[in-house]
């Protein structure tokens, strides 16, 4: 070490804040003219929201809460959505347990919506709720802490989604509450997942047929994906609300809200085809040839070797076509479904709240924003943990 | 060896064309068990393209290849079959990157072979102390140095127990450097009597490890024999001036 040629500590005037802001936002005369001006505008437009704010009348938003949260799911019947709010609050807090990480980010922004629910004006009984599900929380993070039960929560998870669709359908003893009486953010929810977990695997599986080498597969992939490519998804929703029924035995009658899933899911496949045949194009072929020698089956060449870096690769642009999936669930009003655009809308011109449209579309855009930045967050998170070492 | 040597590779006038490209024009060759064939010629010469023939990643069009006594047809069978008992090792290496080196070499026997898990484990960890580089199971291929994923490569494809070995210039891609450490482990391949196909250019390998020196050019064998044979008394012209341009 005493060998070691002395190392210098950098000029004082290139590092720290006095370094970074000269060089950045006042290295000459016109970025500093720039510099104010921007803080000028940022200044106006935040002091313009927090007015907003801060003196807007929010009545209309938490006197209809309930109508933001589930639409017109019968009032007897909230308690299942409640329950189902309940037991993902306790995964989540398990997760966070477990795994730290993302699901530590997770659990806080719920947290932090609870929190902030229980203190907004709200009915006593539903107070009760938020606070609930907030001890529920952290008593999964406690129990998470404590046994990590990694593989068990993994299938509690991949569970909890079927359960939950079932309670909040209605099985066995509990009275049926069919989908099209679903709305507000547990539509536009439901919708949003049922789309994503079933576009996923139809898209890798059009983008694999795609490669096939059978050509009647192959021709087949191809047109599906171009023809749904080549029309807007308004078209496929109008579509398979009227085409469906006309295909299915007259005894058979589809739920509207299933067939806007089902819309969602077909439109969104293709677009999820092409993402992961980019991601598949991008792995050299001396992968499946270093595969294929050790005698690996081109399936389990897929499966092991080839779509495993394929998807990694795709994660950003998979998790922007789900962020549009997410948002585009508000095109369902116009099949007449009360998702949570829809519902601001309807808000918005109960006569006791006329004029409070601002207010209305304020709150539902920052529900949106809070998800789709969440998705976002999460995907860049994923990336990175499954990035590590690697390449 | 009191038997009379049994050829384990068979390859019989094979052709092969890559659109109007004639890339192998009638190449016959017999590997015995046992034994280190090296090839080398300039390069298109179709060396490359042969022994990629023998584990089937490119098809022949004519002729015939025999490997154990399995014909290499289109039946999809016979060619996993083969592919069980031939392991290559490639020049670009082609591990997996997003598996541990430990995960690189246990995915075929866990998966082809159906060996279980502890004892693949078990078998990975000793291909690698045979190559050297065992307290390298946990990383991931993109940490390793080219030397270092070259070997865990020859690992993994010995991790299948082949009858066959087929190197496609494994130190091509390699700084200098490492090649050694390459060669050495290939070397003690070799001495353990495995059956090698080596494409390569390192010709102090060659002479001191090959049993038998294949010269390819414009995809025929010009000419082949023992290292001295082939180093000493080429009979050929194109071998004579391909050896003074590598040789130096």
């Amino acid at each position: 070490m005493s060998f070691a040629p002395e190392t210098l500590k950098p000029p004082a005037a290139s590092v720290g804040v006095v370094g970074w802001l000269r060089q950045n936002l006042f290295s000459t005369w016109y970025n500093s003219l720039l510099t104010v001006i921007a803080l000028l505008v940022i200044y106006v437009l935040v002091s313009g929201l927090w007015n907003f704010v801060t003196t807007a009348d929010w009545s209309i938003v938490t006197a209809n809460m309930r109508l933001f949260m589930v639409g017109p799911y019968p009032v007897e019947q909230t308690w299942r959505v409640e329950t189902s709010v309940l037991v993902f609050s306790f995964l989540v807090g398990a997760s966070w347990g477990v795994w730290q990480g993302v699901a530590r980010s997770a659990a806080l922004l719920l947290a932090s919506i609870l929190i902030a629910a229980a203190v907004l004006p709200v009915s006593e009984s539903e107070r009760f709720w938020f606070i609930g599900a907030l001890v529920l929380l952290f008593a999964g993070f406690a129990v998470g802490h404590f046994t990590k039960p990694r593989r068990l929560l993994v299938w509690l998870w991949l569970l909890s989604l079927p359960v939950v669709g079932l309670l909040l359908y209605g099985v066995g003893g509990i009275p049926r509450v069919p989908t099209d009486q679903w709305g507000g953010l547990l539509l536009t929810l439901t919708l949003a997942i049922v789309g994503i977990a079933a576009s996923f695997p139809l898209g890798v599986l059009l983008a694999v047929g795609r490669q096939s080498a059978y050509p009647a597969i192959r021709a087949f992939c191809i047109g599906y994906i171009e023809l749904v490519r080549g029309v807007p998804l308004i078209t496929v929703l109008f579509m398979l609300q009227i085409i469906m029924p006309l295909f299915l035995p007259q005894e058979i009658t589809v739920e509207r809200a299933v067939r806007a899933m089902v819309a969602f899911a077909l439109f969104t496949a293709a677009y999820v085809a092409e993402i992961v045949r980019g991601g598949l194009q991008s792995i050299p072929r001396g992968q499946s040839e270093a595969a294929q020698a050790l005698g690996l089956n081109s399936a389990l060449t897929l499966l092991l070797v080839i779509l495993p870096q394929a998807l990694r690769a795709t994660i950003p642009a998979m998790v922007g076509q789900f962020i549009s999936l997410f948002k585009d669930t508000s095109l369902v009003a116009i099949v007449g479904l009360l998702e949570l655009a829809r519902i601001a809308n309807a808000a918005a011109n109960q006569p006791e709240f006329l004029g409070n449209l601002a207010q209305v579309y304020v709150f539902i855009a920052a529900i949106y924003f809070i998800l789709a930045y969440s998705m976002s967050y999460g995907s860049r998170r994923l990336e990175k943990t499954l990035g590590v070492g690697e390449r | 060896m009191s038997t009379p040597p049994q050829p384990i590779i068979i390859a019989r006038d094979v052709h092969k064309w890559y659109g109007q490209f004639h890339a192998l024009r009638g190449v016959s060759l017999d590997v015995n068990r046992g034994e280190v064939v090296v090839v080398f010629g300039p390069s298109g010469s179709g060396k490359s393209t042969f022994i990629r023939t023998i584990n089937r990643l490119e098809e022949h069009q004519k002729g015939q290849i025999i490997v154990d006594g399995i014909e290499l047809t289109n039946d999809i069978r016979n060619i996993e079959k083969i592919r069980m008992e031939v392991g290559m090792v490639f020049q670009q290496f082609n591990l997996f990157p997003h598996l541990t080196v430990l995960q690189n070499i246990m995915l075929a026997p866990t998966w082809v072979r159906k060996v279980s898990r502890d004892e693949a484990e078990a078998r990975a960890y000793e291909l690698l102390k045979r190559v050297g580089i065992a307290e390298q199971a946990k990383k991931y291929p993109g940490q390793l140095s080219g030397g270092q994923q070259q070997r865990v490569a020859i690992a993994r494809a010995l991790a299948m127990q082949p009858k066959i070995m087929l190197f496609d210039e494994p130190t091509s891609a390699l700084d200098p450097e490492m090649i050694k450490e390459v060669l050495d482990a290939m070397t003690d391949l070799a001495e353990s009597g495995m059956t090698m196909i080596v494409v390569s250019h390192e010709m102090g390998f060659a002479r001191s490890v090959a049993h038998r020196l294949v010269f390819f050019d414009s995809g025929t064998i010009v000419e082949q024999g023992a290292p001295d044979e082939i180093f000493e008394n080429p009979t050929e012209e194109r071998t004579k001036k391909f050896l003074s341009q590598i040789l130096h």
